[in-house]
């Protein structure tokens, strides 16, 4: 096996549409600035990755239909998807390939078109038809249900998950890609027209247009094209449910699980002081508490007091979501690579306004299916 | 800095998919089989019990995916239940079973019927007189003319 790392990211201007630009002009907007950023020309690419919800765009043989703006042409070109977790799971199908050793230089392009579909009614179609869809009302609903469990097992409040998303949104501000650039306060969040029990506009992430995409380079051409390679440290994956009524409301088992095999194989004992910040595929208000207790960073229902403390705010001791996280940006295909490259350019320095100091060690996740959840470990040193 | 589209929206044109008939049909299996016509002929919930987990499955399906293990015995469970988890729906969408916007608010619960290990689905009766609560019992109304689906029940209400 190979070491790995990432040497180039880019990122569309993700909005709420993109109308000036087809998907397959969306895609190219996203590869060319990844191979501007790592110097490189769609020549030196060996093969190519591509991910997306299609069931959203209904186009099914995106790696086909998209081979035009997605650089695949006479390349081994390749379509992952898997529900939301697609773009997490784009990332670690970019370090699986390239650490075979099969692959040296390889293109991984998330991304997706939310404006060209109805989103709850498209993700409905990812549950099963005959027991999940009568009642299920997409994603909202789900974590809707998952957040009245979560209160009322540790009295939690509304106005502790509006703390998370303030932190989000005013991170974004300073984000030239992220969708959603306005700061909001606690009080505008709580006004916010509630959308499905205890769930209110402000608490869940928009549907964004956007693409990202992310060059994977073995150890064998890493620091060729890149002065600060950003190295993958590791991935898990857990996937532990089929029907929605089989759930666990408490924890999100699926990251306690893959967190904790991850950091065992990394020796890592105190994630929060040892890992110097995360972007997490926290969707909606309630996960920034709920799933960092699963993450370790905190005891069961005090992931709030982390939040209000500030720890987590730029500048805190682990930032989490400089990028504003997908509170104000979630082109779903595309949202769990976004994880990855904002990771990947806070290692190489090259994180714009946003740029943290020092960062060693940053994990990234991925959120989707039925509670399922994928985790990357990056780190600055070359692994051993 | 994020760029702005150049055309008003008014000057991009779109093409929208219709109005389009999916001709789906969905094979439910011997277990679903059975689930189904107990409920529609007798008013039944039955599971089915994994011989290594012990666990009672609902809705029933032959294989426990963490054991990997094929489910026989079949356990009668509910009528009676006991709410998990829940949330009101308020905002407008497209049911992609029927193309129509589902109509909202409606209660969405997650309810343990008596003797089941997972979670049953369906929709919780929005009433101003019984603020759902979890914790709370509750029961299944069923529709007059059964078909054997998920639908020949209403909803749950409070017990
Ligand atoms: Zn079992």
């Amino acid at each position: 096996m190979k070491r790995t790392a990432i040497v180039g990211c880019g990122q569309t201007d993700h909005n709420g549409n993109r109308f000036d630009v087809t998907g397959i002009e969306l895609i190219h907007e996203a590869v060319s600035r990844a191979l501007a950023d790592a110097e490189l020309t769609i020549e030196d690419i060996d093969g190519v990755v591509i991910g997306n919800m299609d069931h959203f765009e209904g186009i099914n043989g995106v790696e086909l239909w998209s081979i035009s703006g997605n650089g695949g042409i006479l390349k081994p070109t390749i379509k992952l998807t898997t529900g939301g977790t697609t773009g997490s799971t784009l990332a670690i199908g970019g370090y699986h390939l390239t650490a075979s050793g099969l692959f040296n230089k390889l293109l991984v392009i998330g991304w997706e078109k939310n404006s060209e579909s109805d989103t709850t009614g498209a993700i409905t179609t990812a549950f099963d038809p005959v027991w999940d869809r009568l009642v299920f009302a997409g994603a909202i609903s789900g974590l809707a249900v998952e957040a009245s469990a979560y209160m009322k097992k540790f009295g939690v409040t509304e106005k502790d998950a509006a703390r998370a998303v303030i932190r989000d949104r005013k991170h974004a501000v300073k984000n030239p890609h992220a969708h959603l650039r306005r700061e909001v306060t606690i009080e505008e969040v709580l006004r916010a027209p509630l959308l499905s029990d205890p769930i209110k506009a402000l608490d869940i992430c928009p549907r964004t247009d956007g693409a990202c995409a992310v060059i994977f380079a073995n150890e064998d051409y890493a620091e060729k094209i890149c002065p600060k390679p950003a190295w993958i440290s590791g991935a898990a994956n857990r996937h532990p449910y089929a029907y929605l009524g089989d759930v666990d409301w408490y924890p999100l088992k699926s990251l306690a699980l893959a967190s904790q095999e991850l950091y065992a194989k990394l020796g890592i004992k105190e994630p929060l002081k040892e890992i110097n910040l995360m972007e997490l595929y926290t969707p909606y208000s309630f996960a920034n508490l709920s799933w960092i207790e699963a993450l370790g960073l905190a005891k069961p229902g005090e992931g709030a007091k982390l939040i209000w403390d500030g720890v987590t705010d730029a500048g805190g001791a682990l930032p989490i979501n400089l990028s504003g996280g997908v509170l104000s940006t979630n082109p779903i295909g595309a949202t769990g690579l976004i994880r990855a490259a904002e990771c990947a350019h806070q290692i190489m320095g090259r994180a714009g306004e946003r740029q943290a100091q020092g960062v060693k060690k940053a994990l990234s996740t991925g959120f989707g299916g039925c509670f399922w959840s994928d985790i990357l470990i990056y780190g600055s040193e070359k692994p051993s | 800095m994020v760029q702005k589209n150049r055309l008003k929206r008014s000057d991009f044109i779109f093409i929208e998919s219709g109005d389009a008939f999916q001709p789906f049909q969905y094979s439910v299996g011997m277990e679903g089989s059975r689930f189904f016509a107990e409920l529609r002929d007798h008013k039944k919930f039955w599971g089915l019990r994994c011989p290594s987990c012990r666990k009672v499955y609902v809705p029933p399906r032959k294989i426990c995916g963490p054991c990997f293990k094929t489910m026989e015995e079949w356990v009668e469970v509910g009528p009676m239940g006991t709410l998990s988890a829940f949330t009101i729906l308020r905002f407008p969408f497209i049911d992609p079973e029927t193309g129509e916007k589902k109509p909202v608010p409606y209660g969405y619960a997650f309810i343990l019927l008596d003797g089941a290990s997972t979670q049953f689905q369906h929709f919780l009766k929005i009433d101003p007189d019984w603020p759902p609560a979890i914790g709370v019992r509750v029961k299944p109304v069923f529709a007059e003319n059964r078909q054997g689906k998920l639908s020949d029940i209403l909803h749950f209400e409070a017990a």
